[in-house]
C-alpha cells in the first residue's frame, strides 16, 4: 500500500496525542502527575494539538476535505465514521478537562479526564480497526493491528506524558508505565512481523483470476502500458533489505531505545530523567513514523496480483 | 442524519442517448462495421454498433467504441500547408485551399502535359480505390496502386488464381457449420468484428478450432489447440497435411473431378513450348481422359476421368491428369511429417494426428442441408452436401516471400477434402467467386501526354504478354509491379515505390502523390532510408522527387516530408462509397455495399480528399471529370457516387439504381440513391437465397443471378485451379520460349517460382544471407486496441497500448540470459533497434516478436516528446530491408518473387542484452518533429463529457 | 446507507457472466463502456495527461491477459475485470458518508458522486480493484452496471444491457438477473461452471466467469489408411488407377 504521509503523520501523532490525554485522564485523578494547572494545560494541550493536526493531516488524504463532516454518519456500519465520531465527541470532555484543570475546577476535570480518557482509547480502538477490517490487505487484516495501534498510542502518550511530567519532575509513574509499554509494544511488533511473514498470501495469480487449474498463471500484459491509480495505491512495493533496514529502525530506535531511556530516567529522576523522556518520546515519535510507514509500504493488497505482482515473487 | 446515498443520487433512468442519431460506416480500422452515432450539442455523444448491419450486427470492438477520441484529436490538422523550410524540417507556411488546389494543377498539369507516368500516385488504407484508380488511369499514369502489395497480395493472387476467391477479405468460414477450423497466422486486421462473432459461434456449437500461430494471443489464444508453428513454414506443414491425405487416402475424388482441374489433362513435353500448358481441343476446351472414352473436353456432363496415368493423345502428344503431377509431388518424401518437423518447429505426430482430425471431420462427418440446388449440368440435387472442416488465413501467410504458394498449397489442401463453399467449409463472400483470372490484364503499356489509360491499372495478368515490361524486359511501371520481378502483382507495390524513384529506376518521377500512408514511418519496411530517399538531392541541389504532396487528416510523420498537405477530413466528416467495384462489404449470404455521411461538420479548414480529387480531375481536364464544356462534371463526392458510372449501369454503390431505385447491380443512376441508403442504415444488401447460398462455383442459379446483377461477366463454371497455367507461361518464357522473356538476371528467378503447384522453398531473405548469426524469426502483429498509425493520437486507444516491448520465449530466454524488462537489442542484418523484452509462454522458441506501428517519433501526432511511443515504442520496422540481400544485378525488393508482397516476417534477428547505461530509451530516435503552425495545444487533463448528468 | 439493505428472497441480483473462453482481448468492452459513462450517470472518467507521458484515465472496465500452463499445452486468457456488485461489498460498509450503496432493489453497487469525500478507503476495501478515484474531482466512481442504459426507455429494450455487454463482439459478456436460478445467466454459469473470484473472501461477488473450456478430445485415432493398402502397392498414386470417379 502507498504509504501516504498525511495518514503517517495523521496516525502517529493523533495516536500519541489520544495516547497522552488517556494517560493524563487517567493518572490526574489517582496523584499520578503533577496537579498544577501549568502541567494540566500543557499536557491536554499538547495532546489536543497532536489530535487535531492529526486530524488535519488526514483531511489532506481526502479528494473533497470541505465535505468531511459527511464522514460522521456512518457510524453504524464504518469504522472511519466512527473514528470521526469518536474523535469529535471526545473533543467535548477533553475540552471541559482542559478548562477545568485551567480553571481549577477539580470537581469537573476529574470525570472529564476520565472521560477523555474513555474517549480517546475508543477513538484510537476505532483507527484499529479501519484497517484490521480490511480483508484484502492481510498483513492489516491481522488480530494484532488493533491492540498495536491501541497500544503504540498508549506507549507514546505515556512517553510524552513521562516527558512533561519530567519537566515537572514527577516523571516516575509515567516513565514506568512508558517502559514497559515501550517493551510490551516491542514484544508485540516482532510478533506481528513474525506473523505476518508466516502466513500466506490471501490470493495467489491462480485462485485470484481461477485459472489455476490450468497451471501456473503469468501475466502477459497489463490493461493499460502506463501506471494507474490502483497500482500506485495499492501495489506500492518496498525492498526486502530496506525493509529490514526499517523494521530494526522502528523496534530498536521506536520501541526498545526509549524503553531502554525511560528507565533510565526513572534512575536518574528530576531534570535530566525528564531530558531523557523527552529523548525516548523524540525516539518514541520517529520509531512510529518508521513503523507506520513500514505498516504500509509491506501491506500487500489483493488487486496487485492481477497486476501480475505477487507478494512474494 | 445527513442525506442517504440511495435516497439522494440523482439517476436520471430514461435520459435520451442524444438528441440526434445517424448511422454510418465505422473507419476506425478497415472492417466497414455499421455504426450508430449518437450526437448531443452537436458533439459526439455515443458511438455503438448498428444492430442491423449484415457486417457487425450490433457490436463494436475495441477501436470502434474509441471513435470519439479519433474525432476530437489534437493532432487533426488544420489548414492546407506549404512547406517552406527544407523537406523534414517541419517548417510550414498555412495557405488556402484556392492556393493549394492552384500549387497541385500546376504541378500535375505540367506532367500530364509531358510525361503522365511521371506521376506517382499511391494512397494507403484508402477505402475508395475504385476512385483513385479510376482517377489515376484518367491522367494517364500507370503509377498507381494502393497499400495492398504490403498487406494482402499474396492471399489475394493466390487465392484468385486458385479459386477464383480468397480468405481475408474475399472469403469465410461457414460460420454456421463448421465442426473443425484450422486458421493460419490470423490475427486482427480486417475483418475484425465477424472473426469474433463467428468465432464465438463456432465455440458455442462445440467446434474445434485450431490456431496455426508462432504467437498465441487473441484468436489463438481461444483456440483449443495452439500449433506455435516458426515463420514462414506454414507451407511445409500444409504440404506435410496433404502428404499425409493422399498417403492415406483421404480425398474427396468426386469433389475434384467435379469442380476442379484434377482431371485436365497436362502436356508433358519437357523443353517444349507447351510443356506444362493443358492439352485441349480446337475449341480451345482442356481435356481430361475418360475411362472409356479417352480424350474428350473435360466439361462433359457424364466424364469419368482417370486421374492417375500417363496417355498419349492423338496427336502423339503424352500428357497425365494435373491430379497425377500434384499428387506425386505431394507424396514426395519432402513433404512428409518427419522431413518437415523440424523446420516447421512441430512434432511429425502432431502433423500426423491434425491431419487424421481434418479427415475425420470431412470424410466421417459430413454436413448435409436438405436445400435443393441445380448445378451447371443441369442436374438437380436434393441436397447439399459438405465437408464441414473450415480454412481461414491472414496476413502470417502473406507476409513472406513464400506466401504465395503457400496460400495456394492451402487451396489445395481445401479441394482435396472438399471443403470449397461446401457447407461447412470455407465460402466464397459475394461478389466471389470470380473467373479465374477474374479479367483481363492491366492497363498501362502505353502512356501518352493528355491521354488517358484505358482499363484497370491493377489487373490480371494471363501469361507474359500481360507483363508491364519493355522490349528488353525492364519495368513500366515505377514500383515494378506486373513486371518479371513481379509478375502477378495485381495490388502493386506501394513499399518500392519511394526506393525506386530515388535511384531513378526505371525513370524519374516528377510527382509522388499519396493519400493516408505514413510512408515515413511504420509503413515503411525501413523508416529512415525512406526518409533519405524522400531527401534526396541530386548534384544541382534539387530534390530526386520534385514534388511530394500528401493528403492524411492528422500530423503523422510522413507530414513534414511532403511540400504540400491538403488537410482530409476524420471518417465522421466525409461521405464515402464501399463500393462493390473496390472492397464491398459483402458476405457468404450475398452482395452489399456501404457509405459513409457526414455525421459532424470539420471545425478546421479541411476537406474530404475525394472532393478533392475530384475537384483536381476538373481543374485538369480529365475527360471522365468534366463535360463536354470543361465544367466539372461532379460538384463533389457524392454526386460522383451517384452519378458516375463505370459501365453502362454500373456505378459505385450497387443499391437502389434505376430511376426509381428498385434496380440490383446494374440500372441507371438513380439521384435518391444516397438517401435510400441513409434511410436503411448506410448500407445496401442483397441476400441470396437458400438454393445459391454454396457451390457457387458451379451453382446454376447464383452464376446465372451472378451475372444478371453484373458480379460476373458470364455465368460459366469456376474450375478450381490445383495447377496453374498462368505460372506455368511465365516459366515457359523463363525456359526460353515466347516472344516476351525475362532478362537473363531474372530467368532462373521466374523458372523456379512460376512453378504451376505450389512448393515450398525458404523465405528469399533467409536464402540470400548467412542466418547463422541471426537465429530468431521476427514478427509483428496489430494489437486488436489499435490501427496502424491511428491509435496513438487516440487518448483512450494510447492508454491500452503506449509502449510496446519484443516478446520472447522465457524458456528461450533464460538460456540466453536474458530476463523480463531487460534492454536488448535487436538487430538483424539492415541494422538494429533497442527494446525492452517481455517474456512469454505461447511463442514459437525460435521467434520473438511485438506489437506493429505503437512505436512513434518523438514530436508526431501531437504528443509530447516524452511521450511513452516515443521514448519506449519501437519499429521492427527499423530492422527490416526493403530490398534483398546483396547480390549481383540490380536489386531486388524483399517480397514475394511472384506477387511482389512485401516480405514484412521473413526477418531475422539476434537479441543480445544493452549495456546498462543504454537502458530506458529507445533507439533509433530520430530527431523531434515540430508540428505545424496553429495547431491546438494538447490539454493536459481530459474530462470528456457530452452532455452527461453530472458535469 | 452504507449498511447493505436486508436480503430478501428472491431478489434481484444483476450482474455479468463473462466468457473467458470466447474473449479475445479486444477492449471493446472497456472503450465502450468509457465512452457511454465518461457523459453518462458518473461523467466525466477524465483522463490525465492524455497526449503526453503518463497518460492514464477512469476506466470502468480493465483487461487484462494471462498465460495459464506452461509452452503448448498451456492457455492465453484475456480477462475483463469490472465491478463484481458483490453481495456483501466492504467498499459499501467502509464508506462514512453514505456515498457508496448497495440498491436494495437490484443489487447494483453504486457511489453517489454527491457525498463523496474521496477518502479511498472503499478502494482500499475491495480486492479486485474495482474502485476507480477520479482525482480531478475528489470522488471515487465505479462501474454502474450502466444503470443509465438498462432501465433506459428511450432505448430498444434489446438493447438495455450494459455498454461492454451490448458491443462485446466475441459474445463474452452476459447480463441478467444472478438471483433467479432460471435466469439464461443462471443457466448459463450452472451448464459451464462458472465461479466467483476469490471467494474466500467472503465478499460473494454476484458476476461469475466462465473458464476456459478444456480442448474438445480429439476423436480421430491415429492415421489409417480409407482403404487399406494391398501390401504389394507402395505407391499410393497406384490406387487410384482403378478408381471410378464421376460427376
Amino acid at each position: 500500500m502507498n504509504p501516504a504521509p498525511s495518514i503517517i503523520f495523521f496516525t502517529v501523532a493523533s495516536g500519541a496525542g489520544y495516547g497522552l490525554l488517556f494517560w493524563l485522564g487517567l493518572l490526574r485523578p489517582l496523584g499520578q502527575v503533577p496537579q498544577g494547572a501549568g502541567f494540566g494545560a500543557a499536557a491536554c494541550g499538547l495532546a489536543l494539538v497532536l489530535i487535531m493536526f492529526g486530524l488535519l493531516s488526514s483531511t489532506a488524504h481526502l479528494g473533497r476535505p470541505e465535505r468531511a463532516w459527511r464522514a460522521l454518519s456512518q457510524w453504524r456500519s464504518s469504522w472511519l465514521s466512527r473514528e470521526g465520531v469518536a474523535a469529535v465527541a471526545t473533543f467535548a470532555p477533553a475540552g471541559l478537562f482542559f478548562i477545568a484543570m485551567i480553571g481549577g475546577d477539580e470537581g469537573l476535570a476529574r470525570p472529564m479526564g476520565l472521560l477523555s480518557a474513555a474517549g480517546a482509547a475508543v477513538t484510537v480502538y476505532c483507527t484499529g480497526m479501519i484497517y484490521a477490517s480490511l480483508k484484502p490487505i492481510r498483513q492489516w487484516h491481522h488480530p494484532l493491528v488493533t491492540p498495536g495501534y491501541l497500544l503504540f498510542g498508549a506507549f507514546s502518550g505515556a512517553a510524552l506524558l513521562a516527558m512533561l511530567a519530567g519537566f515537572w519532575g514527577q516523571a516516575a509513574t509515567p516513565a514506568a508505565i512508558a517502559a514497559v509499554l515501550g517493551a510490551l509494544a516491542f514484544a508485540l511488533k516482532r510478533a506481528y512481523w513474525a506473523s505476518v511473514d508466516a502466513t500466506p498470501p490471501v490470493a495467489t495469480a491462480e485462485s485470484a483470476t481461477g485459472l489455476g487449474f490450468i497451471g501456473k498463471v503469468r501475466p502477459l500484459d497489463p490493461p493499460h502500458t502506463e501506471t494507474n491509480y490502483l497500482l500506485r495505491e495499492m501495489a506500492f512495493r518496498i525492498g526486502r533489505a530496506h525493509a529490514k533496514r526499517l523494521r530494526g529502525i522502528a523496534s530498536l530506535a521506536g520501541f526498545a531505545a526509549p524503553t531502554v531511556l525511560l528507565l533510565l530516567a526513572l534512575l536518574v529522576g528530576g531534570v535530566p530523567g525528564g531530558i531523557l523522556a523527552l529523548a525516548a518520546a523524540a525516539l518514541a515519535l520517529a520509531g512510529l513514523l518508521a513503523e507506520r510507514w513500514l505498516m504500509f509500504a509491506e501491506a500487500t493488497h489483493t488487486v496487485a496480483i492481477y497486476y501480475g505482482m505477487p507478494e512474494r515473487g | 442524519m445527513p442525506d442517504d446515498g440511495a435516497a439522494t443520487d440523482r439517476i436520471i433512468y430514461s435520459a435520451p442517448i442524444g438528441d440526434e442519431v445517424k448511422t454510418t460506416t465505422c473507419y476506425m480500422c478497415a472492417c466497414r462495421c455499421g455504426i450508430r452515432v449518437h450526437l448531443k450539442d452537436g458533439r459526439v455523444r455515443y458511438i455503438e454498433g448498428n444492430p442491423d448491419h449484415p457486417v457487425n450486427k450490433g457490436v463494436l470492438c475495441g477501436k470502434g467504441s474509441a471513435g470519439i477520441m479519433t474525432q476530437y484529436s489534437p493532432a487533426r490538422l488544420q489548414a492546407p500547408l506549404k512547406r517552406v523550410g527544407p523537406r523534414g524540417s517541419g517548417e510550414y507556411a498555412e495557405i488556402s485551399w484556392d492556393e493549394a488546389m492552384e500549387i497541385a494543377t500546376g504541378w500535375l498539369k505540367h506532367v500530364r502535359e509531358t510525361d503522365p507516368k511521371r506521376l506517382a500516385f499511391f494512397t494507403g488504407r484508402d477505402q475508395s480505390q475504385s476512385l483513385t484508380g479510376f482517377w489515376a488511369a484518367q491522367f494517364g499514369t500507370p503509377n498507381f496502386a494502393a497499400h495492398g502489395g504490403f498487406c494482402s497480395v499474396n492471399m489475394a493472387a493466390g487465392g484468385l488464381y486458385t479459386i477464383g476467391g480468397s480468405f481475408w477479405e474475399f472469403g469465410e468460414p461457414d460460420w454456421e457449420h463448421a465442426k473443425y477450423l484450422m486458421i493460419f497466422g490470423v490475427a486482427e486486421d480486417h475483418d475484425s468484428n465477424p472473426i469474433k462473432t463467428g468465432l464465438a459461434a463456432l465455440k458455442k456449437r462445440g467446434a474445434k478450432v485450431v490456431s496455426v500461430n508462432p504467437v498465441r494471443t487473441g484468436y489463438s489464444a481461444v483456440a483449443d489447440e495452439w500449433v506455435g508453428i516458426r515463420p514462414g513454414t506454414d507451407g511445409l506443414f500444409v504440404m506435410a497435411l496433404i502428404h499425409e491425405l493422399i498417403r492415406t487416402d483421404r480425398v474427396d475424388g468426386e469433389f475434384l473431378v467435379r469442380y476442379t482441374n484434377a482431371p485436365w489433362l497436362v502436356v508433358r513435353n519437357p523443353g517444349g513450348a507447351d510443356d506444362g500448358l493443358f492439352a485441349r481441343d480446337a475449341d480451345g476446351k482442356p481435356l481430361a481422359w475418360d475411362r472409356a472414352r479417352g480424350a474428350i473436353p473435360a466439361e462433359t456432363v457424364d466424364l469419368s476421368p482417370v486421374l492417375v496415368g500417363e496417355f498419349t493423345l492423338p496427336d502423339g502428344r503424352r500428357v497425365q491428369p494435373a491430379f497425377h503431377l500434384m499428387a506425386e509431388r505431394y507424396l514426395g518424401a519432402e513433404y512428409a511429417p518427419e522431413a518437415v518437423a523440424e523446420r516447421c518447429g512441430l512434432a511429425a505426430d502432431r502433423i500426423r494426428r491434425l491431419a487424421a482430425e481434418v479427415a475425420d471431420v470431412a470424410f466421417n462427418q459430413p454436413l448435409t442441408l436438405d436445400i435443393p440446388w441445380t448445378d451447371v449440368w443441369g442436374r438437380k440435387h436434393e441436397t447439399m452436401v459438405g465437408r464441414p472442416v473450415a480454412f481461414h488465413a491472414m496476413r502470417g501467410i502473406s507476409a513472406h516471400s513464400n506466401g504465395f504458394h503457400t496460400c495456394r498449397a492451402l487451396h489445395i489442401l481445401q479441394m482435396l477434402l472438399g471443403a470449397v463453399d461446401t457447407p461447412g467449409s470455407w465460402r466464397y463472400k459475394s461478389p466471389f467467386p470470380r473467373p479465374i483470372p477474374p479479367g483481363p490484364g492491366p492497363a498501362g503499356k502505353t502512356c501518352a501526354p493528355n491521354t488517358p489509360i484505358a482499363g484497370n491499372l491493377l489487373a490480371f495478368p494471363h501469361g507474359p504478354d500481360d507483363l508491364l515490361v519493355d522490349d528488353a524486359g525492364n519495368p513500366l511501371r515505377i514500383d515494378h509491379s506486373f513486371s518479371w520481378e513481379a509478375p502477378l502483382g495485381l495490388h502493386g507495390m506501394m513499399h518500392s515505390v519511394i526506393g525506386h524513384a530515388e535511384k531513378e529506376d526505371p525513370y524519374r518521377i516528377d510527382t509522388l502523390f499519396m493519400f493516408m500512408a505514413n510512408m515515413a514511418w511504420n509503413s515503411a519496411m525501413n523508416p529512415l532510408e525512406t526518409i533519405r530517399c524522400l531527401t534526396a538531392q541530386d548534384e544541382d541541389g534539387d530534390y530526386v522527387i520534385p514534388h511530394v504532396i500528401y493528403s492524411d487528416a492528422y500530423f503523422s510523420e510522413t507530414v513534414p516530408y511532403a511540400d504540400l498537405i491538403l488537410p482530409d477530413t476524420t471518417y465522421l466528416e466525409r461521405w464515402d462509397a464501399i463500393s462493390i467495384l473496390d472492397r464491398p462489404i459483402g458476405s457468404s449470404h450475398g452482395p452489399g455495399d456501404a457509405i459513409r455521411q457526414p455525421v459532424v461538420k470539420p471545425d478546421r479548414d479541411v476537406r474530404p480528399f475525394q472532393d478533392v480529387l475530384i475537384e483536381l480531375g476538373a481543374r485538369l481536364g480529365l475527360p471522365a471529370f468534366v463535360k463536354e464544356d470543361g465544367s466539372p462534371r461532379f460538384k463533389d463526392y457524392p454526386d460522383y457516387i451517384v452519378n458516375h458510372e463505370r459501365t453502362p449501369g454500373v456505378g459505385p454503390l450497387a443499391g437502389w439504381r434505376g430511376a426509381d431505385g428498385t434496380k440490383k447491380g446494374v440500372g441507371e443512376p438513380n439521384p435518391d440513391q444516397l438517401r435510400r441508403y441513409i434511410e436503411n442504415g448506410c448500407f445496401w444488401r442483397h441476400h441470396l437465397s437458400p438454393e445459391e447460398s454454396y457451390f457457387k462455383h458451379a451453382n446454376a442459379t447464383y452464376l446465372a443471378n451472378a451475372k444478371a446483377m453484373g458480379m460476373m461477366g458470364n455465368a460459366n463454371q469456376v474450375v478450381l485451379q490445383i495447377w496453374s497455367e498462368p505460372l506455368q507461361k511465365f516459366r515457359l518464357a523463363a525456359e526460353g520460349h515466347g516472344a516476351k522473356q525475362p532478362p537473363e538476371h531474372l530467368r532462373e528467378r521466374v523458372r523456379s517460382y512460376c512453378d504451376p503447384l505450389p512448393f515450398w522453398y525458404a523465405p528469399l531473405e533467409q536464402q540470400a544471407h548467412d542466418t547463422e548469426p541471426y537465429p530468431l524469426s521476427a514478427v509483428t502483429q496489430r494489437p486488436m486496441a489499435m490501427y496502424h498509425s491511428w491509435g496513438s493520437m487516440n487518448a483512450w486507444l494510447r492508454q491500452i497500448h503506449g509502449s510496446n516491448k519484443l516478446y520472447m520465449s522465457r524458456a528461450r530466454a533464460e538460456t540466453e540470459g536474458l530476463a523480463q524488462d531487460d534492454w536488448v537489442w535487436v538487430e538483424s542484418r539492415n541494422g538494429r533497434v533497442k527494446a525492452q523484452l517481455s517474456l512469454m509462454e505461447g511463442v514459437n522458441r525460435d521467434t520473438v516478436w511485438t506489437w506493429n506501428a505503437i512505436g512513434k517519433r518523438a514530436g508526431a501526432w501531437m504528443l509530447s516528446p516524452g511521450a511513452a511511443e516515443a521514448q519506449r515504442g519501437f519499429l521492427l520496422n527499423h530492422v527490416i530491408s526493403e530490398w534483398l540481400p546483396a547480390q549481383t544485378g540490380p536489386r531486388l525488393a524483399n517480397a514475394d518473387p511472384v506477387t511482389g508482397q512485401a516480405a514484412w516476417y521473413d526477418l531475422r534477428v539476434k537479441v543480445t542484452k544493452c549495456a546498462p547505461e543504454e537502458a530506458g530509451v529507445t533507439d533509433p530516435f530520430p530527431t523531434m518533429l515540430d508540428p505545424p503552425p496553429h495547431m491546438p495545444e494538447p490539454p493536459d487533463m481530459l474530462r470528456y463529457n457530452a452532455g452527461g448528468q453530472k458535469p | 446507507m452504507t449498511s447493505l439493505p436486508e436480503p430478501k428472497a428472491g431478489a434481484k441480483k444483476l450482474g455479468l457472466v463473462i466468457d473467458l473462453d470466447t474473449c479475445v482481448g479486444c477492449h471493446a468492452c472497456a472503450t465502450n463502456c468509457k465512452e457511454w459513462n465518461t457523459s453518462g450517470h458518473m461523467a466525466p472518467l477524465p483522463d490525465r495527461h492524455p497526449y503526453s507521458a503518463g497518460q492514464e484515465g477512469v476506466w470502468f472496465n480493465r483487461v487484462h491477459s494471462y498465460e495459464a500452463g506452461e509452452g503448448e499445452e498451456g492457455r492465453t486468457v484475456h480477462f475483463p475485470r469490472s465491478c463484481l456488485h458483490c453481495e456483501t461489498p466492504a467498499c459499501v460498509t467502509v464508506c462514512p458518508t453514505g456515498a457508496s450503496y448497495k440498491r436494495a432493489e437490484d443489487g447494483i453497487v453504486l457511489v453517489n458522486t454527491d457525498m463523496c469525500i474521496g477518502c479511498q478507503l472503499c478502494a482500499w476495501a475491495c480486492p479486485y480493484g474495482a474502485r476507480e478515484f477520479d482525482d480531478d474531482a475528489g470522488v471515487m466512481k465505479k462501474c454502474t452496471l450502466c444503470v443509465d442504459r438498462i432501465y433506459n426507455e428511450t432505448i430498444p429494450e434489446d438493447r438495455r444491457v450494459p455498454a461492454c455487454v451490448s458491443t462485446c463482439p466475441a459474445n463474452a459478456r452476459h447480463f441478467g438477473d444472478l438471483g433467479d436460478p432460471d435466469s439464461a445467466v443462471s443457466k448459463l454459469v450452472a451448464e459451464r461452471g462458472g465461479y466467483e473470484l476469490m471467494p474466500e473472501l467472503g465478499y460473494k461477488p454476484v458476476n461469475r466467469y466462465l473458464p476456459p473450456r478444456r480442448a474438445p478430445k480429439a476423436d480421430a485415432g491415429p492415421a489409417k489408411e480409407a482403404s487399406p493398402l494391398p501390401s504389394q502397392i507402395t505407391n499410393p498414386l497406384l490406387r487410384w488407377v482403378d478408381k471410378v470417379l464421376s460427376r
